[in-house]
C-alpha cells in the first residue's frame, strides 16, 4: 500500500498549476466561452506541458493512461477552472485508441479537436439509448438523428457519433461508432455557451452520407468502448470536482477569517465553523472516493463501475453541498459573477450533469450490486 | 499510488485470518454477531488468547511486549479481528493507560503495571468525566491531598464505562486549586478495592449497565501511584485523548456491522420480496456503503501520514467524527429494518447465559437495543462538536 502520487505525477500536476495561476485568467476563460470555444495558444502550452500525452499510454502515443494520470491532470484544471476541450480529448481520443482507429494520432498529439457525440435529447445519462440510426449502403453508411449538449463541437473538425445499427432503443449492443466531419452536408450544429463556462451545441444529422472507412468500432464493440470512456471521464470529472472543491475550500476560509461583520471576523461564529468543518471532511471523503475510483480502472468491470458510481455519486451530492454553502458563507460577494468562487461553485454544481447525475449513479452502483 | 495491500502485508492478513480461524471461540463470535452481551468471563478468556499469541497489545513498543507492527498491519488486525466478530480488547488499561505510562510513567510503574495488564490481572477503568465535567474536563472537582505516603481522595467520577468489574481507575484528580483550570490536575492511578470506593450502576436507554457512577469517600492512594509530575496531569490527559480517537474511525466494526445489516435486509420482506431488493431500501444502504468506502481510504491515508512519521492530530477528529456517524447510520437502517419488530423488548435473550448459548436465528432482539446503545459514539471521547472546535482552531485556524 502507497498512497501518495509518484514524483512524475505530483511534477505534472505542480507544473500545470503553476503555469494556470500564472497564466490562465478570467479574460482566457472569458475567450474560450465565445465562439469557437476554444484559446489556441492555451491548447498548444497545455500540449506542451503534457496535459494531453498524460491521457494516454505509450501504446497510443503518450506517457501515462492511468487512472491517476487523469486525476491529477484534471484536479489541477479544476482548480483553475480550465474550459479548455481536455475532456473531448480524453474521451474521444481514447475511444478512437481503443478501436485502432488511426485518426487518434491527431488527437494525441493535440493536433485535432473530436467532440464526443453520444448523448441525445432523450437519452439523459442512460448509456444504451441511443435513437440515432447508421444504415449501411452500397458506399458506406447513412446517418440520421440528434444528439443533444455535446461539448466542444465548435471547436472541433470532427466528432465521435455513436448510432444505432441494430436492435431496439435501449438494447444492450448493436450501437456502433463513426468519425463524422462537422462540415459534411446534413450536419446542422446550434451552438451555445455554457452557464459554467465553455461551448456545446445540439447536432442534427440529417441523412449524413459517410464512407465505410468512417465506422470506427462496429456494433458488437461500441457500447463497451462506450462504457470505458465514459468511466474514464467519469473519473476525469471527478478529479475536476475534487480541484473546484479544494480551491472554494480555500477561498470560504480565507473569507471566513477576513470578512469582519460585528467587529468580529465572521469565522470566529462557532455555527460557520462547524459548517466549514463538515465541508472539510467531506472534501477529504472525496478525494478519497476519486482515489477509489482510479485505482479501480484496471479492475474487473463490476468492480471499477463500482467504484466509478461511487465516485460520481459522492462528488455530486458533496459538491452540490461545498458549493452552495461557499455561496452562503461569502454572504452578497458570493453571488457575483466577477468572484472566482462564484465561478467555481457554479461549475461545481454543473459537473452533477455530466456522465450522470447523483442519482443515476446511486443506482447504478444498487444494480451492480445486484449483478454479484 | 497504489491502494492494493503488499504481498508481506497480504501474508499478514492470511496468518490473522488463521489465527482467529483456529483461536475465536464460536461463541463468543457469536455473541459478539448477533450483539448479546459479553459477560467478563468471556472478555477475559478471549483477551487471554490474545495475550499468549502476543497479540493482546501489538501497538505498544517491542520492550514492553508489543508485536512491533507496522501502521498498517495494526490497520489490517483491527479490521480482520471486528470482521470476524472477535471482540476488541477492553482499551482503557491497554490502549489509553499504556501509552501515558510508556511515555510519561516511572520504570517501575511500567515494570509493575504493563506486565499485569498483559497478564490479565487487572480491569482497568477510566476516571476522567465527572457531574460538571464532560466536555469541558478541566471543569474536575475530584480532589486528591497529600498526606503523608498517601494520597486522600474525595469527590464523584461518572459514565465509568464497565466500572462493575474494575478493580482498578487512572483518574484525573485535583492537587491544586489555581487560576488556570488546566494547571493543578494530577495523574493518579486508584485501586477501587479500597475502603471508601462505592461503585453505582447507571443504566442507559438500552436497559443494559455498560457505566457507572464511582464515589470516592477518604479514600488513600499511595503517591507511588502518581503517574509523572504532581499537577502535570493534563499534559497526560490531552496525549491519551489523541490515542483514544485514532482507533475511532471504527472501520472494522462498521464493515462488520454493514455485511450483517445486509443479511437483515435479506432476511426482511416488504411487499413480497427481500427489503435489499427494495429501491428505496436499497439506495439508503448503497449510501452508507459508500460513505465507508470512502472512510476506508480516508482513514488509511490518515495512517499512511502517520507511516510517514506526522502525529495524529486534527485528523484523528476527522475520522471520530464521521467513523461514528457511519456506525450510527447503519445501526440505524437495521432499526428501520426490522419494522414493527423493532419494538419488542426480549432483554433476556441478550444477557450472557450461562451455556454461552448465541441466538443464531433470532437477530431482531439486540437491533434496537444496539442502535440505542451506539448514540453514545457521537458523545464520548469528546463529543462530535468538540471535535469540530478542534479541526477548527488547528486545521482551518478559524
Amino acid at each position: 500500500m502507497n498512497l501518495q502520487h509518484t514524483d512524475t505525477r505530483q511534477m505534472l500536476g505542480e507544473s500545470l498549476r503553476r503555469f494556470f495561476s500564472e497564466r490562465y485568467g478570467a479574460d482566457i476563460r472569458r475567450r474560450s466561452t465565445a465562439a469557437p470555444g476554444h484559446d489556441r495558444a492555451t491548447w498548444a502550452q497545455l500540449v506542451e506541458l503534457g496535459a494531453i500525452g498524460a491521457l494516454f499510454d505509450a501504446n497510443d502515443g503518450g506517457f501515462g493512461g492511468g487512472g491517476f494520470d487523469i486525476m491529477v491532470v484534471f484536479e489541477a484544471l479544476g482548480g483553475a477552472l480550465v474550459v479548455e476541450p481536455v475532456l473531448s480529448g480524453l474521451l474521444s481520443g481514447r475511444a478512437l485508441a481503443l478501436a485502432r482507429h488511426a485518426a487518434y494520432h491527431g488527437v494525441v498529439a493535440g493536433d485535432t479537436v473530436v467532440a464526443f457525440a453520444h448523448q441525445e435529447p432523450r437519452s439523459r445519462y442512460e448509456l444504451s439509448h441511443v435513437e440515432t440510426r447508421a444504415t449501411a449502403h452500397a458506399q458506406g453508411w447513412s446517418l440520421g438523428g440528434s444528439k443533444s449538449v455535446v461539448l466542444d463541437a465548435q471547436a472541433a473538425s470532427h466528432a465521435l457519433v455513436s448510432a444505432r445499427v441494430r436492435g431496439e432503443v435501449g438494447s444492450a449492443s448493436g450501437v456502433a461508432l463513426f468519425l463524422v466531419p462537422l462540415d459534411a452536408p446534413g450536419v446542422v450544429m446550434r451552438s451555445y455557451p455554457l452557464i459554467d463556462g465553455g461551448r456545446a451545441a445540439e447536432l442534427d444529422l440529417h441523412d449524413v452520407l459517410l464512407p465505410a472507412s468512417a465506422l470506427v468500432a462496429s456494433a458488437d464493440e461500441g457500447l463497451d468502448i462506450i462504457e470505458r470512456v465514459t468511466g474514464l471521464g467519469t473519473l476525469a470529472l471527478c478529479a475536476e470536482g475534487l480541484g473546484l472543491m479544494e480551491s472554494l475550500k480555500t477561498a470560504t476560509v480565507d473569507y471566513l477569517g477576513t470578512r469582519v461583520q460585528f467587529g468580529v471576523p465572521i469565522g470566529s461564529n462557532q455555527a460557520l465553523q462547524h459548517r466549514m468543518v463538515d465541508l472539510l471532511i467531506d472534501i477529504e471523503q472525496a478525494r478519497s472516493a476519486v482515489i477509489n475510483a482510479a485505482a479501480a480502472l484496471d479492475q474487473d468491470r463490476r468492480t471499477r463501475e463500482q467504484a466509478l458510481a461511487a465516485a460520481k455519486y459522492t462528488i455530486g451530492t458533496s459538491g452540490i453541498r461545498v458549493a452552495e454553502e461557499a455561496i452562503q458563507m461569502h454572504g452578497g460577494i458570493g453571488m457575483t459573477q466577477e468572484l472566482h468562487a462564484a465561478q467555481a461553485a457554479k461549475r461545481l454544481m454543473m459537473i452533477d450533469h455530466q456522465l450522470g447525475d447523483a442519482d443515476h449513479h446511486l443506482e447504478r452502483y444498487v444494480a451492480l450490486g445486484h449483478e454479484r | 499510488m497504489e491502494l492494493a495491500f503488499t504481498q508481506e502485508e497480504e501474508a499478514f492478513r492470511a496468518e490473522v485470518r488463521t489465527f482467529l480461524a483456529n483461536e475465536l471461540p464460536a461463541d463468543i463470535a457469536g455473541k459478539a454477531r448477533a450483539g448479546q452481551r459479553l459477560g467478563k468471563a468471556d472478555i477475559e478468556r478471549w483477551q487471554a488468547i490474545l495475550s499468549r499469541r502476543g497479540w493482546l497489545a501489538p501497538h505498544w513498543p517491542v520492550a514492553h511486549g508489543g508485536a512491533g507492527w507496522s501502521v498498517v498491519q495494526r490497520f489490517i488486525f483491527e479490521v480482520e479481528m471486528a470482521q470476524a466478530h472477535a471482540p476488541s480488547a477492553i482499551p482503557f488499561g491497554l490502549n489509553m493507560l499504556a501509552p501515558v505510562l510508556i511515555k510519561y510513567g516511572s520504570d517501575a510503574q511500567q515494570q509493575h503495571w504493563l506486565g499485569r495488564m498483559l497478564r490479565g490481572e487487572d480491569w482497568w477503568c477510566q476516571g476522567y468525566s465527572e457531574p460538571g465535567a464532560g466536555s469541558d474536563l478541566a471543569n474536575i472537582r475530584t480532589t486528591a491531598v497529600r498526606d503523608g505516603e498517601h494520597y486522600v481522595i474525595n469527590g464523584q467520577k461518572t459514565w465509568t464505562t464497565l466500572g462493575q468489574h474494575a478493580n482498578m481507575m487512572f483518574c484525573l484528580v485535583r492537587t491544586e486549586r489555581s487560576a488556570k483550570r488546566q494547571q493543578g490536575i494530577s495523574f493518579l492511578l486508584v485501586d477501587l478495592t479500597s475502603p471508601g470506593v462505592e461503585v453505582r450502576p447507571i443504566i442507559t436507554l438500552d436497559g443494559d449497565h455498560e457505566v457507572n457512577e464511582v464515589f470516592f469517600t477518604d479514600v488513600r492512594a499511595p503517591i507511588g501511584n502518581l503517574v509523572g509530575e504532581e499537577n502535570q496531569g493534563w499534559t497526560y490527559a490531552k496525549y491519551l485523548l489523541t490515542y483514544e480517537r485514532t482507533s475511532m474511525a471504527g472501520i472494522g466494526s462498521s464493515t462488520a456491522a454493514l455485511s450483517w445489516l445486509k443479511e437483515i435486509a435479506q432476511r426482511e420482506f416488504k411487499q413480497g420480496r427481500p427489503l435489499a431488493q427494495d429501491p428505496l431500501f436499497a439506495a439508503r444502504m448503497a449510501r452508507v456503503e459508500i460513505e465507508l468506502s470512502n472512510l476506508r481510504t480516508t482513514a488509511l491515508r490518515v495512517v499512511a501520514s502517520a507511516a510517514r512519521g506526522e502525529v495524529p492530530g486534527p485528523e484523528s477528529s476527522m475520522l471520530k467524527i464521521r467513523g461514528t456517524e457511519v456506525r450510527q447510520d447503519i445501526s440505524a437502517l437495521a432499526r428501520r429494518a426490522l419494522g414493527p419488530y423493532a419494538r419488542p423488548f426480549l432483554s433476556d435473550l441478550l444477557e450472557d447465559s450461562p451455556e454461552g448459548q448465541a441466538m443464531p436465528e433470532l437477530y431482531a432482539p439486540a437491533v434496537t437495543p444496539t442502535y440505542l446503545n451506539l448514540r453514545k459514539l457521537t458523545i464520548f471521547g469528546g463529543s462530535n462538536e468538540i471535535q469540530r472546535n478542534i479541526i477548527s482552531k488547528t486545521t482551518l485556524r478559524l
